[in-house]
């Protein structure tokens, strides 16, 4: 990059206590250039962007700003430096004026007086420059998303002309997720002024996980894995698929190879009547309608990347979310499922993705969590008795093969691994009929992925129907009976029986079109 | 002081409680012999102690019920009020019908339980945050027990009423034997049914615990109910106890007492498990010092200043900045 | 300060709805209640009420709460008596010597909340027993104020409003003006809004949430005084359970308790609410004073819901996960 280079990282590395989130990344940034930064949970792109906005420290290596080092102490010292971050929540106060926000804590006045008519002209002449001409009197709540996260970039690229030297006009512009909540359009309308922004020269790090919208704004796309740098190159010159192999770790050679699988050859004789049918399911912003057919002792795999749709679906189909659009039938009677308790009366049960904000109760102990729903759906009246609730969470203990653990310790004092199989124990305790599983083997050490995925197969010859969600393809494609292949919101494809390999679903998510 | 397993769970818990009590307790032996003295007379039982049992029953019964409220994340300011309508309630029975005994028990608890109701109904229901939902019935619901009893403090005398507050079973005060059934009742409530295990539950962590299929919603609606019940229950020993139903000053501050005792036994207001033993403990450690500090001759206004003070120094201990700082700040940056 | 009309201004303008209303009813049915001397005494009344509610103003919208305020009319003005009666001080550095004591336990309340993470109610609550008990401990009777100044004082009638009310109105002003017209009123707007996204736009949360309870502590001892100028005594029974009361008249006004949104302008106008109802009851003789409560407490419901309803249907422009 040399001369050019507006922002340069090299070598930076940053452990936690237990996890090496980065692990000597180098990411450099042009004068008027979009870069964007991809990688799966866990890949470390969010540790990078704390680091170089200051909300967080390196342990080693050196930032360089136009050739300069620096060294990010704050938040707030980022943006004196010209690092401004625009986050995914917006970040500005809803109840305010859209010229308060623009401008709170730089209004024109002075400490005992805001000129509130500057104020306004000055936001609406902001505004002018990003082609949004508003009442910026209104309150923000008053307008859609779209609008707001623009008002947030324009209020991060301020910078008050007067009497503030400690604060450099911006140079970057880091986009967390822009586009999550956006229509199309309006996602044309940001680009359009991120288009603009770059070439002022800005220098712009785009985060997402929208494949098609990074290859159509980003000059350059860097992928991490595992707290790696994998690749950097051109948008241009990097293929979908060659992306997509970068993301999840596989041999390009080996993803274009065609190879069968064990579980994708046997078709299925186990499979038996439907139990769950799903017609034109939908939710406006969250999941275009679709079809889903699962049948008992079936294994049903939702493969897409990250924000694909795969939670959503999960969540309506479990009656977290309620459907806009579409029908759904548990066993051929149609039901509106409006709460986890309906669906979990109708022997349901969901082990969600978020493993600690939504599947354990840190404070309870391994026991409690264990007998959680079985109890729920019991009732409050006719209580497990201390014994069974002891034998129960024995029983799964030893089928999980949860090593080390004492039943009365808080759930939050164990291992990740152990949390996602105590949270199999909760719902297999209950014994439903169909388990929803989301990225059930996300941080799990081999040996536990190996017996999970056993006992799934070994519960769906008694008859359980099971749909999981993975981002590990090859398990997806060795464990499946049938895929569905989700891009972006909606469903672009199904695999079934001999189909189901993982250059096929490989190839559905990088292009949404079958190959064969 | 939060134990690191949950091994003897509940036991190491009380530990603080009983340790201050204990403490307490010491304090008068070496300072007022006279307050452990327990004579019996006419078959019942006199002292110091006998009076703190006695006198600490209103405290004890809300407490009872605060514990289950403060557990789900709420708080529940009408205590106060509610007893005060439970008492008008029943001078009014006593003195306008010829009710029975059994009618003038149950009916100012049944209103107190609705009352309850609407309290949960308020925060559930219409989502409004807990100190608001209490705060209009701790506002309008003295004015209606004002309203019910004509502004005056009604008087009455009614025997089978009167033993509830004054009377004696086995030696020991009535109060005490009612108080020993509510925390029995509240006791198995939680405990012996799954009840317990849901509030700690949708405390902890209400999405995972609504995803398991836990009925929050249902869980503080019951809770806010048996605080009411609580409420209705201490009404009617204060009633019972001064033979008058005065809607000013029954059950004065008794919410602030309340929460003083939920929270030095050991139930955290930002999180964690539920005792109604610690509360137990709490009240005790409350009404013991009250009544020493009447005792030993100590004006009563000093009652509140001590009280403020402890409770902002449970609370200081159990916070988590408090932690934070004396660790030094691990947070990473 | 021309503002386009908004749902966010739907509460103050159903507050000033329903206070025309209330003042066109009661003209229409007490004879003399269209006077001027009614909307003096009004504000004269409930002078004290309104300065403490000014003060929780600025602590509601900030987000937190204050459950000490009817504590610290009672503490202040029994310790101002004190100092005054018993001590001998000249009447002004007592005054402000109260008035700073105000501010220095509000300041003290603040940190307790923002350093230690503890909940405002708790921290506040546990002031009230604080305050009341030192009021008692300072004197458990009322002690009455023979003072010149006082004499002086309460013979002055700027504009034929009486000294309590003038100090009110003026308070109510000088707020207004901090809430519009400066930064750091803006600020506690933001903090109470989104303290979150104020955190992420390098405002000084801490210092915005310790300088809020440090005002209401300031306004509420000034309540105090204001009190004693009223009934020439101070006494540490005063103002029993006023707090729930200024909480009300503060919702009434608009302010929505989660913070973000309100004015003092809807405070005043709900202090006058207030006081049309205790004025409309002691016209009506044969109702008691204890229905005041009752409507209070029914007002401050219906109240409270209809900001519920306003809430969440300005709920769609916020993101969703």
């Amino acid at each position: 990059m040399g001369e050019n280079a507006l922002l340069e990282l090299r070598g930076i590395c940053k452990s936690f206590p237990g996890v090496c989130a980065l692990n000597n990344v180098d990411f450099t940034l042009a004068r008027g250039e979009i870069h964007a930064l991809l990688g799966q949970n866990g890949a470390g792109k969010s540790t990078l962007i704390k680091v170089l906005t200051g909300v967080c420290r390196r342990d080693a290596g050196v930032i360089l700003l136009d050739g300069q080092p620096i060294h990010p102490r704050s938040p707030r010292h980022a943006e004196e430096l010209g690092i401004r971050t625009v986050y995914q929540e917006i970040g500005l106060v809803p109840h305010l004026s859209v010229a308060e926000n623009l401008l709170l804590g730089h209004q024109p006045g002075n400490r005992l007086w805001i000129n509130w008519k500057q104020t306004h002209r000055r936001a609406a002449q902001l505004l002018r420059e990003i082609d949004l001409d508003i009442d910026v009197r209104l309150p923000l709540a008053h307008f859609p998303v779209a609008v707001q996260q623009m008002i947030a970039i324009s209020r991060a690229l301020y910078t008050p002309a007067d009497g503030q030297l400690s604060r450099r006009p911006t140079r970057v512009l880091v986009l967390d997720e822009p586009t999550s909540s956006l229509a199309p359009a309006e996602v044309e309308r940001l680009f359009a002024i991120l288009r603009q922004l770059r070439d002022r020269g800005l220098g712009i790090i785009f985060i997402s996980h929208f494949v098609e919208q990074v290859y159509a704004i980003s000059d350059r796309i860097t992928v991490l894995r595992n707290g790696q740098r994998v690749v950097t190159a051109p948008a241009a010159s990097l293929g979908r698929v060659e992306l997509l192999a970068h993301m999840l770790g596989h041999e390009l050679a080996s993803v274009q190879a065609v190879e069968p699988t064990a579980r994708g050859a046997s078709a299925d004789a186990q499979a038996g009547p439907v139990l769950v049918r799903a017609r034109g399911l939908g939710r406006r912003g969250a999941l275009a309608p679709t079809n889903l057919e699962i049948r008992r002792g079936e294994v049903v795999g939702l493969a897409g990347l990250l924000g694909s749709g795969r939670t959503e679906l999960a969540r309506l189909l479990f009656g977290i979310d309620r459907a806009d659009t579409g029908s759904l039938e548990i066993d051929g009677q149609p039901v509106r499922l409006g709460s986890p308790r309906q669906a979990i009366a109708r022997g349901l049960g969901l082990c969600p993705e978020d493993r600690q904000a939504e599947g354990m109760i840190p404070n309870l102990s391994v026991r409690e969590n264990v007998v959680l729903a079985l109890q729920a759906r019991r009732g409050w009246w006719r209580r497990l008795p201390g014994r069974r609730q002891r034998e129960l969470a024995a029983r799964f203990i030893d089928a999980l093969r949860i090593a080390n653990v004492d039943p009365d310790k808080r759930a939050s004092e164990l291992s990740g691994g152990n949390q996602q199989k105590i949270l199999l124990a909760r719902w297999l305790a209950a014994d439903p009929r169909l388990l929803i599983l989301d990225e059930p083997t996300r941080g799990i050490d081999v040996g536990a992925k190996a017996e999970i995925e056993r006992l799934i197969q070994q519960l769906c010859r008694q008859g359980l129907a099971v749909l999981f969600t993975s981002c590990a393809l090859e398990e997806v494609a060795r464990n499946a009976h049938r895929v569905l292949v989700l891009r972006e919101r909606r469903k672009v494809g199904e695999l079934t029986g001999p189909q189901v390999s993982l250059s096929a679903i490989l190839h559905l998510i990088a292009t949404g079109v079958e190959c064969d | 002081m939060i134990s690191a397993s949950c091994a003897a769970p509940a036991l190491r818990r009380l530990f603080w409680p009983a340790l201050a009590l204990v403490c307490v307790l010491l304090s008068n032996l070496l300072f007022a012999p006279g307050f452990f003295r327990i004579e019996i007379r006419d078959g019942h039982l006199y002292g110091s102690l006998i009076d703190v049992l006695n006198r600490g029953t209103p405290v004890l019964l809300a407490g009872l019920g605060m514990t289950l409220v403060i557990a789900t994340a709420g708080v529940d300011l009408s205590v106060g009020a509610v007893a005060a309508i439970a008492g008008t309630v029943a001078a009014l029975l006593i003195t306008r019908t010829e009710a029975g005994l059994l009618t003038i028990v149950t009916v100012p608890l049944c209103v107190a339980l609705l009352a309850g109701l609407c309290n949960g109904l308020l925060v559930v229901g219409a989502g409004l945050q807990p100190i608001v939902a209490t705060l209009v019935l701790m506002v309008a619901g003295r004015g209606v027990a004002q309203l019910l009893g004509r502004g005056q403090i009604i008087t009455f005398e009614h025997a089978g009423f009167e033993t509830i507050g004054g009377g004696y079973l086995a030696g020991l005060p009535c109060t005490v034997s009612i108080v020993a059934a509510a925390y029995v009742l509240a006791g198995l409530l939680t405990r012996r049914t799954a009840l317990g295990l849901f509030i700690e539950s949708a405390r902890d962590s209400p999405t995972a615990s609504y995803y398991a299929g836990v009925p929050v919603g249902a869980v503080k609606l019951f809770a806010y109910a048996f605080s009411g019940f609580c409420a209705g229950l201490a009404g009617l020993i204060v009633a019972s106890d001064i033979k008058a139903a005065d809607a000013n000053n029954a059950g004065l501050y008794l919410e602030l007492d309340a929460i003083l005792a939920v929270v030095i036994g050991g139930t955290a207001l930002t999180g964690g498990r539920f005792s109604l033993s610690g509360t137990v403990l709490g009240a005790l450690i409350i009404q013991t010092v009250t009544t020493t500090i009447l005792t030993r001759g100590v004006p009563v206004e000093y009652t509140l200043v001590v009280k403020a003070l402890a409770v902002l120094g449970v609370c200081l201990l159990q916070s988590a900045g408090l932690r934070r700082r004396l660790r030094g700040s691990a947070v990473p940056q | 300060m021309r503002r386009t009309f908004s749902r966010a201004d739907v509460p103050l303008a159903a507050t000033a709805l329903v206070c025309a209303a209330m003042y066109l009813a009661c003209g229409l049915r007490y004879p003399h209640f269209f006077s001027f001397t009614v909307i003096i005494n009004l504000l004269s009344d409930n002078a004290f009420l309104g300065l403490a509610a000014v003060g929780l103003t600025f602590v509601i919208v900030s987000g937190g709460i204050d459950l000490a305020v009817g504590a610290m009319i009672g503490f202040s003005s029994i310790l101002l008596a004190t100092l005054i009666t018993q001590a001998g001080w000249p009447a002004v550095p007592a005054m402000l010597a109260v008035a700073g004591l105000g501010t220095a336990y509000g300041a003290a309340a603040g940190s307790l909340i923002h350093l230690f993470a503890m909940p405002p109610f708790l921290v506040t609550l546990a002031g009230m027993f604080l305050l009341r008990g030192a009021g008692f401990v300072i004197n458990l009777q009322s002690m009455s104020i023979d003072h010149p100044l006082y004499y002086r004082l309460g013979a002055m009638a700027p504009a034929g409003l009486p000294i309590h009310a003038v100090v009110f109105l003026a308070a109510v002003i000088a707020s207004a003006y901090v809430l519009r017209f400066t930064p750091f009123g803006r600020m506690v707007y933001a903090v109470g809004g989104s303290a979150s996204a104020a955190l992420l736009m390098g405002l000084p949360v801490g210092r915005v949430r310790i300088a809020v309870y440090a005002i209401s502590g300031a306004c509420s001892a000034a309540a105090g005084i204001v009190y004693t100028l009223y009934t020439f005594s101070g006494n540490a029974n005063a103002a029993m359970g006023l707090e729930l009361d200024a909480i009300a008249t503060v919702v009434i006004g608009g302010t929505l308790l989660s913070g973000g949104v309100g004015s003092v302008l809807g405070t005043l106008i709900g202090v006058l609410i207030y006081g049309m109802i205790q004025t409309a009851i002691a016209f009506e003789g044969t109702l008691s004073s204890w229905w005041t409560k009752i409507a209070v407490g029914g007002l401050l419901l219906v109240f409270v819901l209809l900001q519920k309803i306003v809430q969440r249907g300005a709920g769609g422009a916020v993101p969703r996960r």
